[in-house]
C-alpha cells in the first residue's frame, strides 16, 4: 500500500470513528453509572435512524441536521421512560440478566422495525451528500466531516456538562459511590434514568449525523452493537476518554483492515479486536486496576 | 426419576415414535410433509437448544454465539463430503469432534482470561462473527455463494427421500440430548457444573477445578451443537455463512432454552414447542388478517417479550411455571 | 501441619499481608484475631490459594504449597469457609453438601450418604431438601461448615463462622467445632466472637496491619498490652476481663 492510500484510509477511518465515539460514549456512560451492559444499544440506534429517515421524508421533509435537537430530545425521553418502565426494574440483579433483558428488547425492536418498515435498506438524499473536501490525497465527503466534528463537539459539551452542572455532578457521584450518593439525598433512581436517557440521546444525535451518508435497515442495530462494544472495551469499560480514543482507533482499524484485506475479510477487524482486548487486556487500554 | 415421571416419558416417546406414521410412511391419516417437517423443526430446535442449555443453563455460561459450533459442524462435514468425497456419515463424527474442539479452544481462551457472565456472552458473539466473516471470505467455503450438496437421496448417503427419516434422526438426537441433561442432574460432573453456576469461588474452595470443568462443558456443548449442524446441512443440502454462523440461530438456541427453562431437562423441548406454536399462530394471523404480509417478525417480537418476562420473573422458565402449579 | 513463613500480599500499593508467619500443629485449634482491616481474610485467602502471594512460603504437611490453586489444596486436605457465606443458593442443602462430598467419591449414593451424615453433624439434618437460599444466617454458617467438612479435610480454615449469630447459636457452633476437632480435623479460625476464641483455641495469633504482632495462649494474649493497644481497645478489654 502506498503512503497516500494509507493516509486516505486513516483519514476516512477517523471520520467514521467520530460517530463511533458518540455511540460508544453513550454505552460507556450507561455502563459507568448503572453498571449494566446495554445490549439494546445498536437496536436503539437503528430506531433513531429510522426516526431521522421518516422525519426527512414527505410530508415533513426535515433535514437530518435540523432534526438533531428533536431526535436527541426524543431519544432521551424515550430512553428515560424505557428505563423507568422496564430496565430499571431489573437492572440491579445478576449482570447476565440485564444483558438478556436488553437482548430481549433488541429482538423486539429489530423485529418491530422489520414488521413495520420492511427489511428494505433506506437512505435519504440530501443535496450536500455529493460534496467533498480535499485533504492532501484524501477526499472527505462533507457529511462525514460534519459528523466527525459534530460528534467530537457533542462529546466535549457532554463532558463539560458532566463536569459543571449539578445534574452532571450528581451523575458522577452516583457512578462513583451510589450508596454515598443516596445518603447525601440524591434521587439515585432518577439519576439512573437520566444517565440511561443521556446515553441513548447520544444515539439520537449519532443517528442524525449518520443518515446523510449511511443507510438504515432493521439489521443496522446488529451491525453497530459489536462496534460499540469493541470501542468501549478497547477504551476501558466506563471510561469517557477511553471511548474517545477507542472510537477513533476502531474507525482507523476498520478502514485499514478493509484496505488490507478487502471488503469481506476486512470486517473481521472489529470482532477480532474485541476478542483480543478481552483476552489480553480486559480492562482496556486506559482502564485502571 | 419417579415412576410417574418415567411413565410420562415413555408415553411421550411412544407418541413421538408413532407420530410420523400418521403423516409419513404408511400415512395413516394423510400424507403431509408439512406436519412432519414442523415436528422435525421442533425436535431439532429442541436439540440445539439443549446443547445451549448444557453450557448456558446447567453450567451458567450464557453464550450469545453458540452458532459458532453449529456452523463448524455443518461446514466440516459438508466440505469433507463435497470437496473431499467423504461419505457424510463418516464426516459426521469428525464434524462433532471439530465442534468439541472449537468449544474447548474458545473455553480455554476465554476462561483462562477469566471472562465471566456478560463478557463471556459477548466474546462468544464475537467468535461467531469471526467465523462468519472467515467463512464469507475463503475459497474452501465458496464464500457468500454457499455450498450446494448434490441431491442423492439414499440413506447410505445421509439423505432421505421421506422426511420422516430426518424426523426420526432429530428424535434420536433429542432423546440423546435429554439423556445427557438427565445425566447432569445425577452425576458428579453435573453437580460441579451447578456449583460453578451458582458460585465459582465457593466451587473452587470445595476442590472443583473450575477452569477444567468449564472447558469440558463447553466442549461437550459444542460437540452436540456441531452434530446438529451436519444434520441441518444434509437435510437442506445448502449452506452459506449467514445460515451457518448467523446470529439468529444463536438467539434461537438461547430463546428456546431460556423460555422453556434454562438448567432443566425438558426446558428446551418445551421452549421449542411453544416457540413453534407461536410461530404457526402468527403465520396464520398473516393469512387471516389482511394487510399483514410478513408475519414472521411478529413471532420474534413475541419471543423477545417472553424472554424479558422470563428473565425478570421466571428463572426456571415455563418449566418453573408448570412446577409451581403442581 | 501448616507452616506460614513471611507471607506477603499487596493490592496496588496496599500491603494487606506484610510478612506474616504462623504455625498450626496437627490436631490443634488455633485462633487468628485482629482488628478490622488487619488482613485476616486476605491471609486466609492467600494460604488457601485464592490469592497468589507476593512473597513468603506456605507448607502444608511438610510440602510446599505456596501459590497452589484452591482446588488442589482442597484435594490435599485444606479447605476454607467464607466470612460472607457463599451458598449455592438455588441448590438444596443436601446438594450443596454433596458438592463437597463429590471431591472424594464419584458415586452419587455414596456422596449423598456422606452429605447426609455431615448435615446431621452440623445440625442441618432436618433441612436437607430446603433451598440453601432460604436458610437463615445461622443456617448458612452451618452450611458453609458442612460443605467444607464434606470434602474430608485435614485442616479446616474457618473464617468467622460465628459472626452475626446470637449467643445460643454461637454455643451450638462451638460445640460442633469441638466435635469436628475430636474427629481429628485440625482447625485454624478467624473469629471476632471473643468468647468463642477463648473457649476454643489453644493458641492465638494476633494480626495487625498484615503482621503477626503477638501469639500465645488466649489468656496470656488478652493481657498483653501490645495487643490491647492495637486491637482490643479499652471497651473490649473490660469485656474480656469480665469474662475471665
Amino acid at each position: 500500500m502506498s503512503a497516500d492510500i494509507v493516509f486516505a484510509g486513516v483519514v476516512n477511518g477517523l471520520m467514521a470513528g467520530g460517530v463511533y465515539v458518540l455511540v460508544a460514549v453513550g454505552l460507556t456512560l450507561i455502563y459507568g453509572v448503572l453498571h449494566i451492559i446495554n445490549f439494546a444499544h445498536g437496536s436503539l440506534l437503528m430506531l433513531a435512524m429510522y426516526a431521522v429517515y421518516f422525519l426527512f421524508r414527505k410530508p415533513l421533509g426535515l433535514d437530518p441536521y435540523a432534526a438533531l435537537p428533536l431526535v436527541t430530545a426524543g431519544a432521551f425521553a424515550f430512553a428515560y421512560l424505557l428505563y423507568r418502565g422496564v430496565i430499571g426494574r431489573f437492572a440491579h440483579g445478576k449482570d447476565e440478566n440485564i444483558l438478556l433483558i436488553t437482548l430481549g428488547l433488541s429482538i423486539v425492536a429489530d423485529n418491530a422495525a422489520l414488521f413495520f418498515f420492511t427489511g428494505d435498506t433506506q437512505t435519504i438524499d440530501v443535496s450536500y451528500a455529493g460534496r467533498f473536501l480535499q485533504l492532501g490525497p484524501a477526499l472527505i465527503p462533507l457529511p462525514k466531516l460534519v459528523s466527525f466534528l459534530a460528534s467530537l463537539l457533542i462529546c466535549a459539551l457532554l463532558g463539560l456538562w458532566m463536569a459543571f452542572t449539578d445534574t452532571g455532578k450528581a451523575i458522577r457521584a452516583v457512578a462513583k459511590e451510589r450508596q454515598g450518593a443516596r445518603l447525601v439525598g440524591i434521587d439515585v433512581e432518577n439519576i439512573f434514568a437520566i444517565a440511561y436517557g443521556i446515553g441513548i440521546a447520544c444515539l439520537g444525535a449519532a443517528a442524525c449525523l449518520l443518515m446523510p451518508f449511511f443507510y438504515v435497515s432493521p439489521s443496522s442495530g446488529h451491525a453497530f452493537v459489536l462496534i460499540a462494544f469493541t470501542t468501549v472495551v478497547l477504551g476501558g469499560m466506563g471510561s469517557f476518554a477511553g471511548a474517545l480514543i477507542g472510537g477513533l482507533l476502531i474507525g482507523i482499524v476498520e478502514s485499514l483492515g478493509g484496505l488490507r484485506f478487502g471488503e469481506q475479510l476486512g470486517q473481521i477487524a472489529i470482532p477480532l479486536v474485541f476478542i483480543l482486548v478481552l483476552l489480553l487486556r480486559p480492562t482496556g487500554l486506559f482502564g485502571g486496576r | 426419576m419417579s415412576r410417574r415421571a418415567m411413565l410420562w416419558c415413555a408415553a411421550g416417546l411412544l407418541v413421538a415414535i408413532l407420530y410420523p406414521l400418521l403423516f409419513g410412511g404408511p400415512s395413516l391419516i394423510a400424507r403431509s410433509n408439512y406436519a412432519i417437517n414442523v415436528a422435525f423443526l421442533i425436535l431439532f430446535a429442541a436439540f440445539l437448544g439443549q446443547s445451549w442449555n448444557i453450557a448456558g443453563g446447567y453450567a451458567g455460561q450464557t453464550s450469545f454465539g453458540h452458532v459458532v459450533f453449529f456452523g463448524t459442524g455443518a461446514y466440516v462435514s459438508t466440505i469433507l463430503h463435497v470437496s473431499h468425497g467423504w461419505n457424510p456419515w463418516l464426516a459426521w463424527p469428525v464434524a462433532i469432534a471439530s465442534g468439541g474442539l472449537v468449544g474447548a479452544i474458545i473455553g480455554v481462551l476465554s476462561f483462562r482470561a477469566g471472562l465471566r457472565g456478560s463478557y463471556f456472552a459477548l466474546i462468544t458473539l464475537a467468535f461467531a462473527e469471526v467465523f462468519r466473516i472467515v467463512a464469507n471470505s475463503i475459497p474452501q467455503t465458496r464464500g457468500g455463494l454457499g455450498i450446494l450438496i448434490k441431491a442423492d437421496q439414499r440413506p447410505e448417503n445421509f439423505q432421505f427421500r421421506d422426511p420422516m427419516w430426518f424426523y426420526y434422526l432429530a428424535l434420536v438426537l433429542c432423546v440423546i440430548g435429554l439423556a445427557i441433561a438427565w445425566w447432569l442432574t445425577r452425576s458428579r460432573f453435573g453437580a460441579r457444573l451447578a456449583a460453578i453456576r451458582e458460585n465459582e469461588d465457593a466451587a473452587m474452595a470445595l476442590g472443583i477445578d473450575v477452569f477444567r470443568e468449564k472447558v469440558r462443558v463447553l466442549a461437550l456443548s459444542g460437540a452436540m451443537c456441531a452434530a446438529g449442524g451436519t444434520v441441518y446441512a444434509q437435510k437442506y443440502l445448502y449452506l452459506d455463512p449467514s445460515i451457518a454462523f448467523g446470529v439468529e440461530k444463536s438467539v434461537e438456541m438461547l430463546l428456546v432454552s431460556m423460555i422453556g427453562g434454562a438448567g432443566t431437562i425438558f426446558g428446551p423441548l418445551i421452549g421449542s414447542g411453544v416457540l413453534h406454536l407461536v410461530g404457526e399462530i402468527t403465520r396464520d394471523l398473516g393469512n387471516v388478517v389482511p394487510g399483514i404480509k410478513n408475519a414472521q417478525p411478529l413471532a420474534l417480537i413475541v419471543y423477545g417479550l417472553i424472554l424479558v418476562v422470563i428473565v425478570a420473573y421466571l428463572p426456571d422458565g415455563l418449566t418453573g411455571l408448570l412446577r409451581r402449579r403442581r | 501441619m501448616l507452616e506460614v513463613r513471611d507471607l506477603m500480599k499487596s493490592f496496588g500499593g496496599l500491603k494487606a499481608v506484610d510478612g506474616a508467619s504462623l504455625d498450626v500443629d496437627q490436631g490443634a485449634i488455633v485462633g487468628l484475631i485482629g482488628p478490622n482491616g488487619a488482613g485476616k481474610t486476605t491471609l486466609f485467602a492467600t494460604i488457601a490459594g485464592f490469592h497468589k502471594p507476593d512473597g513468603g512460603r506456605v507448607r502444608f504437611e511438610g510440602k510446599d504449597t505456596t501459590g497452589l490453586p484452591p482446588h488442589l489444596l482442597c484435594e490435599r486436605g485444606m479447605v476454607r469457609t467464607f466470612q460472607i457465606t457463599q451458598p449455592f443458593a438455588r441448590l438444596s442443602v443436601i446438594e450443596n453438601i454433596m458438592v463437597g462430598a463429590y471431591l472424594r467419591t464419584a458415586d452419587r449414593s455414596e456422596a449423598s450418604a456422606r452429605a447426609t451424615d455431615v448435615a446431621r453433624r452440623v445440625g442441618l439434618g432436618d433441612r436437607l431438601e430446603a433451598p440453601a437460599g432460604d436458610l437463615t444466617v445461622a443456617g448458612r454458617k452451618r452450611l458453609e461448615l458442612a460443605r467444607a467438612l464434606a470434602t474430608a479435610p485435614k485442616l479446616l480454615l474457618l473464617d468467622e463462622v460465628m459472626a452475626g449469630l446470637n449467643p445460643t447459636e454461637v454455643t451450638a457452633i462451638v460445640e460442633i467445632v469441638r466435635a469436628i476437632r475430636a474427629d481429628g480435623v485440625t482447625i485454624l479460625l478467624i473469629e471476632h466472637v471473643m468468647q468463642a476464641v477463648m473457649s476454643l483455641a489453644e493458641h492465638v495469633y494476633v494480626l495487625n496491619d498484615g503482621r503477626i504482632i503477638a501469639d500465645g495462649a488466649p489468656r496470656a494474649i488478652a493481657s498483653e498490652p501490645k495487643v490491647i493497644e492495637a486491637y482490643l481497645g479499652r471497651g473490649a478489654a473490660e469485656r474480656m476481663s469480665a469474662h475471665a
